[in-house]
């Protein structure tokens, strides 16, 4: 430690050796991924990487968080605003299983992320010693890959390992035991060189000519092609390359959940959002489209709602990094293997410059029915109680979209992500495949540390508010910046709306309480404010933007608002419900 | 390119028809590295859909350090298709294949353990052991142990034919599997030696093909 403290290793270690701790050489292998941000907390089984940390604070900000779970999300929001991966910290076992939830909702959702974890002494492994789990099999599931280092001497190539795994290819969690003795086992440390290749791993595949090919014929002769984007398109950092493509072929897009975002809301080709609570033209024009073209997403069943009666009049383009995901769910005519942010120039050379201006206009007549019967409404309901779509236009209003909103899981979550404007990529912040409540409070702590010159807003439930609030414990100390706001309709709003549909209204535990979200706020010398008249609504989102420094905003809105349009489960896309 | 790859080849077992929805056993053939976890991080990926493995073999391939899973199970060709996608996903697995039995030589060994008074008496026994192409491992003076290598249904039917005499013990190993038609991943696996394999290790093999491999 003493020898990190005078010079830096990386720099100087090329060819001389000096000795270390298993621990500094985890600190240095970090600091030469380029990571600056990690969230963590201690424990008996970690102490030896946090005593080395001490001596490394210049350089690796360390966060500490409220419980393991939010340094997962945090990490996770870091690495979805900075494009970057996220490093977590914590200790063995309890520690370890409470980062189980974030590695299970970034794995679903192709999140970077090395999460290192203590573990007991090698010679106690299987002993059942004091906080010994066994990590690397309850983590396995939910990893892309996961590794555990009892020497030293292993850990610059398992670093440089994890981290090649965890940003390549299709993204995902690792996650990375060591053994107490190897943090403090002292070896010859020659420097940290970066891992490019593992033999028997393929982080994308090779681009196909041939299918590029076909696929351009079938999209150029197409008479009602429809593009749904997702996630990969922004994971592979092709949002200019994918507008190329939109825009050359003049084809309406709608996105996933996670795809939101990587073109503008306002793009004139942009027509909405897919699945069970997506806009109506979408859903309803998939099973009249001709030609489907898919771009990095996985047509998950809230996308496809009922599969037989999926798309099944389409012709299907794949384009997708990784193979698994081509005919899991749907099957393709042409599967375009690869990096899209390879495969969709090669896509638009071959496109013919085109317009699909009456086609592209039926997306606008479906637009102009959900507008009369649901987004007016929702958006401007004029009296009564304030509803969650009003106060996202408000938001809106005043941010312009340019801000990054981070969403939980629920009503919310679709009201915001349905009506949220995004301008920029890697705007939009939300626990998508694995639905996890509680992800949004400690997932825009990271996303503010992740893109600190954004505004961070944070809309969340007032049940999901509850699964994690302690990290506001986190923002306390941190003084990180973060506009909360709950939109309070003091139940489980999306439970409740199934329950009011499908199960007669029998309200079987929904009814939520909570307490005054001010003035626990106030506890952590948070500002706050809840309001309940709309006339105060453009105020108080005013001052909840402009005010320097946190700020929770509690927004009381209607109870029993529903969000349509919605797709039932085990229905067909088509007959997606507007009431 | 053999055709040997039903991951790429669809020609030989068309996506959706034929045996794409009914079961039947399957020959997963999976290379590795040889990685402390992998077997969990491979069984997971079946018992994730609920599906049983019939049959598990893993040893060490013809090269080192790389190691040759044998697994059979029972399933739809669609569904064996998806799961050696996903378990060729996994790191440390460099190239999955799946076969149909039909498409494979196979076979199990098993291991009786018989009183060898009972032999020594009976010339019947020893004659039903011919028959059924055992052979002695060991011969003691309290039992003998006899082998046999075959199908299911031929260590099975020595069981039968043992156990009026006293059958002690029975053991029987998982499956182990040569695919027909292949030139073999023998030349292969040592380009993955290699630090920068050649073309046709890193060239997607899904796509190797001349015909158009996936339709509606």
């Amino acid at each position: 430690m003493e020898v990190a403290q005078q010079e830096p290793i990386t720099d100087t270690a090329k060819q001389k050796s000096v000795e270390v701790s298993g621990s500094v050489a985890l600190l240095e292998a970090l600091i030469a991924e380029g990571v600056d941000t990690i969230f963590g907390y201690p424990g008996g089984a970690i102490m030896p990487i946090y005593d080395a940390l001490y001596d490394y604070s210049d350089k690796l900000n360390h966060i500490l968080v409220r419980h393991e779970q939010g340094g997962t999300h945090a990490g996770q929001g870091y690495a979805r605003t900075s494009g970057k991966v996220g490093v977590v910290f914590a200790t063995s076992g309890p520690g370890a299983t409470n980062l189980v939830t974030g590695l299970a909702d970034a794995q679903i959702d192709s999140t970077p992320l090395v999460c290192i974890t203590g573990q007991v002494f090698a010679h106690l492994l299987g002993t059942d010693a004091f906080q010994e789990t066994d990590v690397i099999n309850i983590t396995t599931p939910v990893t892309k890959w996961n590794y555990q280092i009892t020497d030293a001497n292993e850990i610059p190539e398992v670093l440089a390992k994890a981290f090649y795994i965890a940003r390549s290819g299709r993204p995902g969690p690792v996650l990375i035991d060591i053994t107490k003795n190897a943090q403090i086992q002292k070896f010859n440390f020659t420097g940290y060189t970066p891992c490019h290749h593992i033999r028997s791993y393929r982080p994308k595949p090779i681009v196909r000519q041939q299918y590029i090919q076909e696929a351009a014929e079938l999209i150029n002769s197409a008479k009602k092609p429809f593009i749904l984007f997702g996630q990969g398109v922004i994971l592979g950092s092709a949002e200019q390359e994918f507008k190329a493509f939109v825009e050359k072929s003049g084809i309406p897009a709608a996105w996933t959940v996670l795809g939101a975002g990587a073109i503008p809301t306002n793009h004139p080709l942009n027509v909405g959002m897919l699945g069970m609570h997506g806009n109506y033209g979408p859903n309803v024009l998939t099973n009249e489209c001709d030609v489907l073209i898919a771009i990095g997403m996985r047509f998950d069943d809230r996308v496809t709602g009922r599969l037989d009666k999926y798309a099944k009049q389409a012709k299907v383009v794949h384009l997708d990094i990784d193979p698994a995901e081509i005919d899991k769910n749907v099957k393709t005519t042409v599967p375009v293997w690869g990096d899209c942010k390879e495969t969709l120039p090669l896509l638009t050379q071959l496109m013919v410059q085109n317009d699909h201006s009456a086609w592209l206009q039926k997306f606008r007549d479906y637009e102009q029915k959900e507008i009369e019967a649901v987004i007016n409404q929702e958006l401007n309901p004029g009296t009564g109680e304030m509803t969650m779509g009003e106060v996202i236009n408000q938001l809106n209003l005043l941010t312009g979209g340019e801000a990054v909103i981070v969403t939980d899981v629920g009503q919310h979550q679709m009201v915001a992500c349905r009506y949220a404007q995004l301008n920029k990529t890697r705007s939009n912040v939300t626990s998508g495949g694995l639905g996890t409540m509680g992800f949004a409070l400690p997932a825009a702590i990271g996303a503010k540390f992740g893109a600190q010159d954004r505004t961070v807003v944070a809309v969340i439930g007032d049940g999901g508010f509850q699964m994690t609030l302690q990290e506001l414990g986190t923002i306390m100390q941190t003084g990180v910046d973060v506009k909360i706001m709950i939109l309070n309709n003091r139940f489980l709003g999306m439970v409740r709306q199934w329950q009011e549909l499908f199960n007669e209204r029998r309200y079987s535990f929904v009814d939520i309480q909570s307490p005054d979200f001010v003035q626990l706020a106030k506890g952590y010398g948070i500002a706050g404010k809840t309001i309940t008249d709309r006339d105060d609504l453009q105020g108080a989102l005013k001052e909840m933007l402009d005010h320097k420094g946190s700020f929770l905003l509690e927004v009381m809105v209607t109870k029993e608002n529903n969000v349509f349009p919605m797709v039932p489960q085990g229905c067909s896309v088509s007959e997606i419900r507007l009431k | 390119m053999s055709n040997l790859d039903k991951l790429e080849d669809k020609k030989a077992l068309p996506a959706g028809e034929d045996l794409g929805g009914a079961k039947q056993e399957f020959n997963i053939t999976v290379y590795t590295e040889n990685q402390i976890g992998l077997l969990s991080r491979i069984a997971i990926i079946f018992t994730r859909r609920k599906i049983n493995i019939d049959s598990l073999n893993t040893s060490p391939s013809e090269i080192e350090s790389i190691h040759r899973f044998n697994i059979v199970i029972t399933e739809s060709e669609d569904v064996v298709r998806k799961l050696s996608r996903q378990i060729e996903k996994q790191i440390e697995v460099l190239k999955v294949y799946y076969h149909t039995n039909e498409d494979v030589i196979w076979q199990e060994m098993a291991l009786y353990k018989v009183p060898t008074d009972v032999i020594a008496e009976k010339a019947s026994v020893e004659r039903l052991l011919r028959e059924n192409g055992a052979r002695a491992v060991v011969i003691r003076k309290d039992y003998t142990v006899f082998e046999t290598i075959g199908h299911r249904e031929e260590t099975d039917a020595l069981i039968k034919v043992l156990q009026p005499y006293g059958l002690i013990e029975f053991v029987r190993s998982a499956r182990v599997a040569i695919i027909k038609n292949s030139d073999g991943f023998n030349s292969k696996l040592r380009e993955f030696e290699r630090l920068e394999p050649g073309e046709d290790v890193i060239e997607n093999e899904y796509l190797n093909k001349g015909q158009k491999v996936f339709s509606m």
